[in-house]
């Protein structure tokens, strides 16, 4: 009987990781984006922080957008 | 198309029956978390996800041209097999969706096939190696894997996002959902509708209708993209109540953390050749979410009835195909008989479902207390209302129930309870 312990355990890796990471970029887009809030509330801006979230976000949806390519492929 | 026999027609319907079931049988899937923690309205939620299906069932015909090959021996295949391994995997989905476990739909097919096979063609049909490394193994890794990635995210989420605001945070997981929400959708289309066109396929070569090797004909294509879109629209309410508020609860970080998981063990299981089952990885990762939160607890009687539905899926499926497969062997009336039988109890499973409805009004409402004991009673009810048919009611509703399938498929929310029940009783 062959099982592919190799394929089981990148499988277990490249999900852990990209979990992970797509998850904590996600929070800090979150994050970047309540600095905003509370800055604005103050009456100060936070471009870096909004700069920042946006990136996370867009990043997060490069990753959406490669889940579809992997599932039309 | 000239050679469309009557067993052919039946194993098309039979098929589209079990495309329907797999349809709201793994609506939870993609949209339990999200309905659960409030990111949509759980009409909207079922409807995209219904949307994407489609959508997905459109993408690509890759999973539906390997299906056949590699679990069975192919070439001794009968419509009769195709159509008792169909009954069997459609009773177990109803069966498990009437008590509200989340279970493997691929399994309970591959089961359903497993026992018809063995029943026509003997043991040596069936490849036990490749029973191992397709659904024993996946079957305990899925769950592990998706629950430990969904248990860091979501430490992940609670340390780092402590001080985020309200508006922020609630605004952004909701996004975040449903953004994975829609990626396990588009992938259940892609996946399971093939499955159906695939079995389909199998069934017109075997019938002798289709050529061997050909692509799945666009009706084919079109119609099971349809059911699977129209059983998700339905909304398997039972499972998605347990998923979503069952097995734990769930804040907006946790589904967010969880169906993230979830979309990438699919994606990356699927992409690196090791198939993990979609309804494993989501009720892991659900999990894992529940214990990744301070405070969080999964309730393991709930869990562990899944575990043990998640056990007998194979095995049951495949009883009660080698039987029908058994009864079928005896001619044209032993085909009849199976096809009655098989109508008879599934609307048996949806009277019974009617004594305490769940649907989208109330699938968020929880008395978790009464409800740890509650299912308990339902596996028995169910169990004696599933099985009087055989005995009682076999001959005179095949004509009443056959319309009813297709109907309630184009008229998912419609109550047309009263009329079909009146039948069965």
């Amino acid at each position: 009987m062959h099982i592919d312990w190799a394929a089981l355990g990148s499988v277990f890796g490249v999900s852990l990781v990209v979990t992970v990471v797509l998850v904590g970029l996600f929070v800090l887009g979150v994050i970047g984006l309540s600095k905003r809030e509370t800055a604005t509330a103050s009456g100060g801006s936070a471009a870096l922080a909004t700069a920042g979230a946006y990136a996370c976000f867009a990043a997060c949806v490069a990753a959406v957008a490669y889940g579809i390519y992997l599932i039309v492929a | 198309m000239e050679s469309f026999s009557l067993i052919l027609a039946i194993v098309v319907i039979t098929a589209l029956a079990f495309d329907f079931t797999n349809g709201f049988h793994d609506t939870a899937n993609a949209m339990a978390t999200t309905i659960s923690t409030g990111a949509m309205k759980p009409k909207a939620a079922v409807a995209m996800s219904a949307v994407l299906n489609l959508v997905g069932a459109f993408l690509s015909i890759e999973v539906a041209n390997t299906i056949s090959k590699g679990l069975v021996d192919e070439s001794g295949i009968q419509p009769e097999v195709i159509f008792a391994a169909l009954v069997g995997a459609i009773l177990w989905n109803l069966l498990t969706w009437l008590v509200g476990l989340p279970s493997s739909s691929s399994h309970a097919l591959m089961g359903g096939l497993i026992g018809a096979t063995v029943a026509s063609a003997g043991m040596g049909a069936v490849h036990g190696d490749v029973l191992v490394t397709k659904v024993l193994i996946p079957a305990v890794a899925a769950p592990v894997v998706a629950g430990v990635a969904a248990m860091l995210a979501t430490r992940l989420t609670y340390k780092l996002g402590e001080h985020t605001t309200e508006k922020a945070s609630s605004k952004g997981y909701r996004a975040g959902q449903i953004a994975s929400a829609g990626l396990v959708s588009l992938a259940h289309g892609t996946n399971d509708a093939q499955k159906t066109m695939g079995i389909i396929t199998l069934a017109l070569v075997a019938g002798g209708s289709l050529a061997p090797d050909s692509d799945p004909p666009v009706w084919v294509i079109l119609s099971a993209g349809l059911a699977i879109a129209a059983g998700t629209y339905l909304g398997g309410w039972r499972i998605i109540r347990t998923m979503g508020k069952g097995l734990t609860d769930l804040q907006p970080q946790q589904g967010f953390a969880a169906q993230t998981s979830a979309a990438t063990v699919i994606l990356a299981s699927s992409h690196l050749g090791f198939s993990l089952s979609t309804t494993h990885s989501v009720s892991g990762a659900v999990m894992g979410a529940g214990l990744g939160r301070k405070g969080g607890v999964v309730r393991w009687s709930t869990a562990t009835r899944m575990f043990v539905a998640w056990g007998l899926t194979l095995p049951a499926a495949a009883l009660v195909a080698a039987l029908a497969e058994w009864v079928t062997a005896f001619g044209t009336w032993g085909t009849a008989l199976v096809a009655v039988f098989l109508v008879a109890s599934s609307a048996a499973i949806w009277v019974v479902s009617r004594r305490e409805v769940v649907d989208h009004t109330n699938v968020n409402d929880t008395d978790e207390p009464a409800g740890a004991t509650e299912p308990a009673g339902v596996v028995t009810q169910a169990v004696a209302a599933v099985t009087p048919p055989p005995a009682g009611t076999l001959t005179d509703d095949l004509a009443v129930t056959i319309p009813a399938q297709p109907d309630s498929s184009s008229a998912p929310a419609a109550p047309a309870g009263s009329t079909s029940s009146s039948a069965v009783v």
